[in-house]
């Protein structure tokens, strides 16, 4: 047992199991983006999945809100330190997204309307771990937030879930995305502290 | 990106005392080479960003991830990134 | 006995150095000695298990088993202002250490040296000091010291005893407030005010700057454009602005 200080520990700050190394708590939903909110409407919006053989499947928002939409209730964490636990959406599991293609890819780069880009290997798309989410604690997403619709892909630090997603590119190799190519990790696993590369 | 929480951002020699516990040893003088630059400098000069749980450790001339050191229960863990050697003069 | 590396510590001795900073003496039995510039991680565990785990560096060099450390405290911190605040001999605390092998200043060099500090950078540097003077070498190393005000500076009256009992050189610079009748510049450090206090770079001597990481950086910029070789120049960097 270690040396117990007498009179320590008032000061603590408030921590949480939950959290991934370097993370801290906020209740609030801080909004960090490279450049302006793109601002898409409905009946423009759509979704696409390109395999590496050519072949697309595409949705329409009518089209997108036919697919089976699922509840996820989740912890997200950012990059830059804050964590935010319980939080709820509403979104269409990637799998199903997945299911109209044929591929033997391994990795898929997310585009967005506005042109941001990243990386996420398919093994992290697969298998309920990601969503394509236009819902957020029951309200629909708010462009600031990455609304219409926006990658959800909680288990990798939150940069990995792209706003304003337009489609999957999926890709034999691993590539860069945005952010990847300016110095952030390839994959972004929190509980191993993959911020940067 | 700009981070807000950012743990201290120091250097190598902060990280002491966990590669202590990776190694039994003083680490912080050994010279490591970056994958990713070429530069070779003693590990007491990285960028390093930590806090109780962590250590980043970064190469100084190209900012890119050497390894980091996390706390894993009563234990550490080094998860290698662009350290490719090692060497002690 | 040591598990993981942490040695009991019992504080004997807390005295207020400035009105932020407290020196603290703890006794660490089994200590094996430190060489001047080495720091320690202290852990300290709540009632609850809670633990916080922090690097100060350690004032002192030697074997003695009384290390002497500095505290500053930093607002809102966690564990700082436990020792600087609440901490009283008697009280216990966990030591690791000594702790590093590269910022460290040991006898028998032949080059110069120039310690540059910045608010509580000076604690290593205070080692280096106490060592050097022990063993006559204070003539060759020169200390620049940067504080906000005469107030802040930690180990002020020792240095300036030293100075005049014809020790180590002692340049102060104050970049808020200088005592009364200062007739140099006040504000931050620059490349002049080093040019001026330090050993010319002809001197080739070996540079220890220590401070927050943003004073270090731009000390050592400043060291590299007045000729000093990056590889003469070692830094120790703490957390903060």
């Amino acid at each position: 047992m270690a040396v117990v200080s007498r009179g320590f520990g008032a000061r603590r700050r408030e921590s949480d199991p939950r959290l991934p190394p370097g993370q801290y708590l906020t209740d609030d939903f801080p909004v960090l983006s490279a450049g302006p909110t793109p601002r898409i409407e409905q009946d423009e919006w759509r979704f696409a999945v390109r395999t590496e053989g050519g072949q697309t499947a595409s949705w329409t928002w009518d089209e997108f809100m036919a697919l089976p939409i699922e509840d996820v209730h989740t912890d997200i964490h950012c990059v830059t330190r804050w964590s935010k636990l319980e939080t709820s959406w509403r979104g269409v599991s990637v799998d199903t997204l997945l299911d109209s293609v044929d591929t033997d890819a391994e990795y898929a780069m997310a585009h967005s309307y506005g042109g941001y880009t990243t990386n996420v290997p398919l093994e992290d798309l697969r298998g309920g771990k990601a969503w394509v989410a236009f819902e957020f604690e029951g309200e629909p997403l708010d462009p600031e937030h990455g609304g219409p619709a926006r990658l959800l892909v909680p288990h990798l630090y939150f940069w990995k879930s792209a706003k304003w997603v337009r489609g999957l590119t999926l890709m034999p190799d691993d590539e860069p995305g945005f952010w990847e190519q300016n110095g952030y990790n390839m994959h972004g696993d929190p509980w191993t502290e993959e911020r940067y590369w | 990106m700009r981070a807000d929480n950012a743990a201290s951002i120091v250097d190598g020699n902060a990280a002491a005392g966990m590669l202590w516990d990776v190694f039994g040893a003083d680490a912080t003088t050994l010279i490591g080479v970056c994958a990713g630059c070429g530069d070779a400098a003693p590990l007491a000069g990285a960028v390093v960003e930590i806090d109780e749980s962590a250590a980043i450790v970064r190469c100084r001339a190209c900012t890119h991830t050497l390894f980091t050191v996390l706390r894993d229960g009563d234990g550490v863990r080094m998860v290698l990134g662009m350290l490719q050697e090692i060497v002690r003069r | 006995m040591t598990v993981g590396g942490w040695r009991p510590g019992r504080v004997v001795e807390a005295v207020a150095a400035t009105p932020s900073a407290r020196i603290l003496r703890v006794q660490v039995p089994g200590w094996p000695g430190n060489d001047a510039g080495q720091h320690v991680d202290i852990r300290l565990t709540a009632e609850d298990g809670y633990q916080a785990v922090r690097s100060y560096s350690i004032g002192s060099y030697g074997t003695s088993e009384t290390i002497e450390l500095a505290v500053d405290e930093i607002p809102e911190g966690e564990v700082s202002p436990y020792l600087v605040e609440d901490v009283q001999p008697g009280d216990e605390l966990e030591v690791k250490g000594p702790l590093g092998g590269y910022f460290v200043w040991r006898p028998g060099g032949e080059a110069p040296v120039q310690l540059i500090a910045g608010g509580s950078g000076i604690v290593p540097l205070m080692a280096m000091v106490r060592a050097a003077t022990d063993v006559g070498a204070a003539g060759s190393v020169r200390l620049l010291y940067s504080v906000r005000t005469p107030r802040d500076a930690i180990y002020r009256d020792e240095l300036a005893r030293r100075g005049d009992d014809g020790g180590v050189a002692v340049t102060w610079r104050y970049t808020r407030e200088a005592p009364a009748g200062w007739a140099d510049r006040v504000g931050r450090l620059d490349e002049a005010a080093i040019r001026s206090a330090a050993w010319d770079p002809g001197r080739e001597p070996i540079v220890y700057v220590c401070g927050p990481t943003g004073f270090v950086e731009h000390v050592a910029d400043a060291l590299v454009a007045l000729g000093h070789p990056p590889a003469r120049i070692r830094t120790e960097r703490f957390g903060g602005a």
